[in-house]
């Protein structure tokens, strides 16, 4: 399955906006949102400390999360 | 009933004082989208959920807590020993007066936790819809603290927090999947 999960897009600047304007906007669309039923056997992490650090035993779940300002 | 481990559902580790992120990590204490609110929700919804789904809303309400005590030791340690003027340059002078360095259920903005957060409508679909709203609120409310802070640690821990909620969103979106299926019908549609 292909997917992002981050979805960005380029709204609206007004010439009068006060504000220092972001050009483009971000937001998360996790990995959940794709998977629907969770197959049976889907690959997990090989170990059990990996999955802690990760919180979730599968890697399809993990979404490292970077600062939107770190984004754009 | 329950058995309590005398640990951690993940490390928590602050790497300075900062009362101001406390300010803000409070949120999930006693915020709508908070931990209490989440844990509070889900015990007391799986009375009358179909059983099927009781056990996941059992589960997934019982680790709400652990998270929450997460948050309280983060919000403990990040103002452990602050002085009431560093206190109040958090703007948390309000909150030392009437708690001096307790915790309390409040949100970010100091208002009381209260059980209007959160709803049992009886109807497994509703509750359901509302669980994942608030898994998907819990989600976004953990980046924007994520955003804010620029400790490490704690940093850590949030995003660990954060992919909680992505796989309980998950578990809750198949709780609605189980609950669809036409089960006991023989399917000539």
């Amino acid at each position: 399955m292909n997917f992002t999960l981050v979805k960005c897009y380029t709204p609206y600047i007004s010439p009068l906006d006060p504000c220092k304007p972001i050009l483009k906007k971000c937001y998360s669309t996790p990995p959940n949102l794709y998977l629907n039923f969770q197959p049976t056997n889907l690959e997990q992490y090989p170990t059990a400390r990996e999955a802690l650090f990760r919180g979730t035993l599968w890697p399809f779940l993990y979404d490292p999360y970077y600062l939107k300002r770190e984004e754009a | 009933m329950w058995y309590y481990e005398k640990k951690l559902q993940y490390p928590v580790k602050v790497s300075q004082c900062n009362p101001m992120l406390a300010k803000y990590l409070i949120e999930q204490y006693g915020g709508a989208d908070g931990e209490l609110s989440a844990a509070l929700r889900y015990l007391n919804q799986r009375y009358t959920i179909p059983d099927k789904v009781v056990g996941l809303l059992n589960d997934i309400g019982t680790e709400e807590f652990a998270h929450l005590e997460m948050i309280a030791t983060m919000v403990y340690k990040l103002t452990k020993d602050a002085t009431p003027e560093q206190l109040e340059a958090a703007g948390l002078g309000a909150h030392f007066v009437n708690h001096d360095h307790a915790l309390f259920y409040h949100n970010a903005a100091g208002s009381p936790w209260t059980a209007t957060y959160i709803q049992a409508k009886g109807d497994p679909i509703a509750d359901l819809y509302e669980d994942i709203a608030a898994e998907e609120k819990a989600r976004a409310t953990y980046q924007w603290i994520i955003d804010l802070s620029d400790d490490p640690f704690i940093n850590d821990s949030l995003k660990f927090l954060r992919e909680r909620e992505i796989v309980h969103s998950q578990r809750f979106h198949e709780a609605v999947e189980i609950l669809k299926e036409e089960r006991d019908r023989k399917k000539i549609f």
